[in-house]
């Protein structure tokens, strides 16, 4: 069967189990999900965060996103890869993005999985605006983001 | 070529996209961004360390020595903090 794929990105919450039933739905090739969910966290570095606004590159993203999901089947015998980003306001304990890598054994989901995160942080065109008690502020990127993504490329 | 920007240097710029014509002599990323600061303040600022900002044409990353010749869209952007 070929692998199932799904890349969104979209304002609107996702419901979790809903999307694993469709990664796994009328396949019996399936023997491992990971699931892996990013949520806006309600402070940083000690100073409350009242939310993050996410801005993102439409076309890029998507192809950005679908070349690294690519890269993964590439490298590990998947079965299917679902990619979700939320756009726009959001706030504290909200979700904001969801990688499913299923596979037919545990090893292949998981790693696909942290290497699709640590892509995406790095290469995905988001960014994030964060409200806190001092206005607004755009969330500078960390270095060792770079270097969770540069890891899977060493020998 | 069409020029979009996004996050601060879209905010800096004051605008999210705009369409240019560079003369010939601006042959890469590097050059377009020298060219582009010299357009005003608000572009002056946004590209006054070049070397943070990231760029991509046609949807696909590219480092600041890429040729620009035959590129349609050209975006400007700060390192990304998606995920």
């Amino acid at each position: 069967m070929t692998a199932n794929v799904t890349i969104r990105i979209q304002q609107a919450d996702f419901d979790i189990a809903q999307e694993i039933s469709a990664l796994t739905e009328g396949r019996t090739d399936v023997g491992a999900v990971v699931s892996f969910s990013g949520i806006c966290r309600g402070s940083e570095g000690g100073e409350t965060i009242a939310a993050l606004t996410l801005e993102h590159y439409p076309g890029m993203a998507e192809a950005e996103i679908a070349r690294h999901a690519d890269t993964a089947m590439s490298r590990w015998p998947l079965t299917g890869v679902s990619i979700i980003h939320r756009v726009g306001r959001i706030t504290p304990g909200e979700n904001i993005v969801l990688v499913l890598t299923a596979s037919q054994h545990r090893q292949a989901a998981f790693a696909a999985a942290e290497f699709l995160m640590d892509y995406l942080k790095a290469n995905a065109p988001f960014w994030k605006r964060e409200e806190n008690a001092g206005g607004t502020s755009w969330v500078e990127a960390r270095h060792h983001d770079d270097d969770a993504a540069a890891r899977w490329t060493k020998p | 070529m069409k020029v979009k920007y996004f996050a601060w240097v879209r905010e800096r710029i004051g605008k999210a996209e705009e369409t240019v014509e560079p003369p010939p002599g601006v042959r890469t990323i590097e050059d377009l961004m020298a060219w582009l600061a010299k357009r005003g303040e608000t572009y002056a600022y946004a590209f006054e360390t070049p070397r943070v900002i990231r760029a991509a044409i046609d949807h696909t990353h590219v480092k600041s020595d890429a040729a620009i010749a035959g590129a349609r869209e050209i975006a400007f952007f700060p390192p990304m903090t998606g995920g």
